[in-house]
């Protein structure tokens, strides 16, 4: 199979459902050149239900991920899971580890995973992994599970792709209290307090309730649950709590949002992608003007900017209706 | 409008030999040198690293055996990535292999045996190299 494929070519074995054909789609989306093939099975796109998990380094998201990869499986679900590591800022290459935890399933043909770098993404991290959700939602996995470390803004931007988002923590760790600091806490639809084995269990919980009361709730309560990813404990109340959020998204519309506020911010990520390589090319243009002040510049790059060749749509593209989401039952 | 998109290459441990040390030097170096590392861990199979390889679009596989059981498993890697229609990728390993195993290895199609000793920089540099023609085929 040669590397190098047309849009058709590529196409023809997504329908086919050859794997590689995935894998070569969510390449093509951290290229920042998957649109054309998106817009091709966008149509098939609104079926998956999504998961984010989010949380400190090390509170086991990922082996949350397989225990509840395990779960979908024997309720005969296909699945896929996004795993987002962080990038080196200094090489801005990555050690990509999650798989580790997951490997009981790499030879499940029902399960597809995939690792991504957070950085050096077009259009931000949450830009790729948008079109990553979109183009396993399009193969036809049933599940995508997100997992992301819970620590920056573009985390948070993940989180909101997602239709249910866990934020995992773990007891007696500075860490997960920041997070709960951090204004994380208003993303949470399910809390998991993971390692409950571990004696400062208890007092996580409390501490979870007592910010949570400090929160004003309208509708969905979030839930918390207890779990032990490693031995599989609470993994089945985990679920139940899944369950249960998606039956009230489903119930109360609000799934019309979140569907809603995932399609703004990828329209607004895939906007403010090409104006910022617009931008930095009049930029660039203008920090060569010798003399020039930094003012009279912005005017320049502002005045080329309003009259590009870019800005011309003026007819607004028609949408269609979509279809439910698939239950978990 | 592509970007360059960094090379992303698999560090596999395979057989029952639980020393990852050399496998994480080599991933930290990958990884330095601008690349997406996909680590795996241990005891690994040809096909859960095939699998692998395939679902991360993976430019390059990295193999570190140091059980002796090289002769076996480097072949079924070989096979497995032929089975699956992928021996496009660039496959490499190390450990400590003899020189006539590393002549025969690289007689089936293994890219490159790296023996123990062998200086960091001339494996990224290979994986740079093979990885990177894999990429953007002779144009
Ligand atoms: N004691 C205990 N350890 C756990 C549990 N879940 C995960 N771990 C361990 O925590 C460590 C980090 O797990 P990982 O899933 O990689 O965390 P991540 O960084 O959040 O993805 C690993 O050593 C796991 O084995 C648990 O419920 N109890
Ligand atoms: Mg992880």
């Amino acid at each position: 199979m040669p590397v190098q494929q047309s849009t058709d070519a590529l196409l023809r074995e997504f329908e086919e459902h050859h794997p590689r054909a995935l894998a070569r789609a969510i390449s093509l989306a951290e290229a920042g050149s998957a649109g054309p093939l998106i817009r091709q099975v966008y149509e098939r796109t609104g079926r998956a239900m999504t998961i984010g998990l989010t949380g400190p380094p090390g509170v086991g998201k990922s082996t949350l991920s397989s225990a509840l990869v395990r779960k979908a499986r024997s309720l005969g679900k296909t699945v896929g899971v996004i795993s987002v590591d962080p990038s080196s800022p200094f090489s801005h290459g990555a050690l990509l580890g999650d798989r580790i935890r997951l490997a009981e399933h790499f030879l499940d043909p029902d399960v597809f995973i995939r690792s991504m770098a957070s950085h050096g993404h077009l259009g931000g991290l949450s830009g790729a992994s948008a079109d990553a959700v979109l183009l396993m939602d399009a193969f036809g996995l049933d599940i995508v599970f997100i997992e992301t470390v819970g620590v920056g803004q573009s985390e948070i931007e993940i989180a909101r792709l997602a239709q249910t988002t866990l934020v995992a923590l773990q007891p007696g760790s500075g860490d997960s209290i920041q997070v709960l600091k951090a204004g994380i806490m208003e993303i949470a639809d399910i809390f998991v307090v993971n390692k409950a084995d571990h004696p400062m269990a208890g007092q996580l919980r409390r501490e979870i309730r007592s910010m949570m009361e400090m929160l004003d709730f309208s509708g969905w309560v979030p839930e918390l649950v207890a779990t032990q990813a490693l031995d599989g404990t609470g993994i089945n109340e985990l679920w139940g709590a899944i369950e249960a959020h998606v039956a009230y998204l489903n119930e109360s519309g609000e799934i019309e949002e979140r569907r809603r506020e995932a399609f703004v911010q990828q329209v607004h990520q895939l906007v403010l992608g090409r104006l910022e390589r617009r931008l930095a090319r009049s930029i660039s243009q203008v920090a060569l003007c010798a003399g020039i002040d930094p003012y009279a510049a912005a005017e320049g790059v502002l005045r080329q900017f309003g009259a590009g060749e870019e800005s011309d749509d003026a007819a607004l593209p028609v949408g269609r209706p979509r279809a439910a989401v698939k239950g978990l039952a | 409008m592509a970007l360059d998109r960094p090379l992303r290459v698999i560090v596999a441990k395979a057989g029952l030999d639980g020393h990852d040390r050399g496998a994480k030097v080599i991933a930290r170096a990958l990884r330095d040198a601008g690349m997406e590392v996909i680590y795996t861990g241990l005891f690994q199979t040809p096909e859960q690293i095939v699998q692998t390889a395939i679902q991360e679009d993976a430019d390059g596989i990295g193999l570190s055996i140091l059980s002796g059981a090289h002769m076996t498993l480097f072949p079924l890697v070989l096979e497995q990535l032929a089975a699956q229609g992928a021996d496009d990728i660039v496959f490499f390993g190390g450990g400590t292999i003899p020189p006539e195993d590393v002549e025969e290895l690289t007689k089936r199609g293994v890219r490159a045996i790296f023996t123990p000793g062998a200086p960091l920089q001339e494996i990224v540099d290979f994986v740079r190299r093979e990885c990177g023609k894999r990429r953007a085929p002779a144009a």
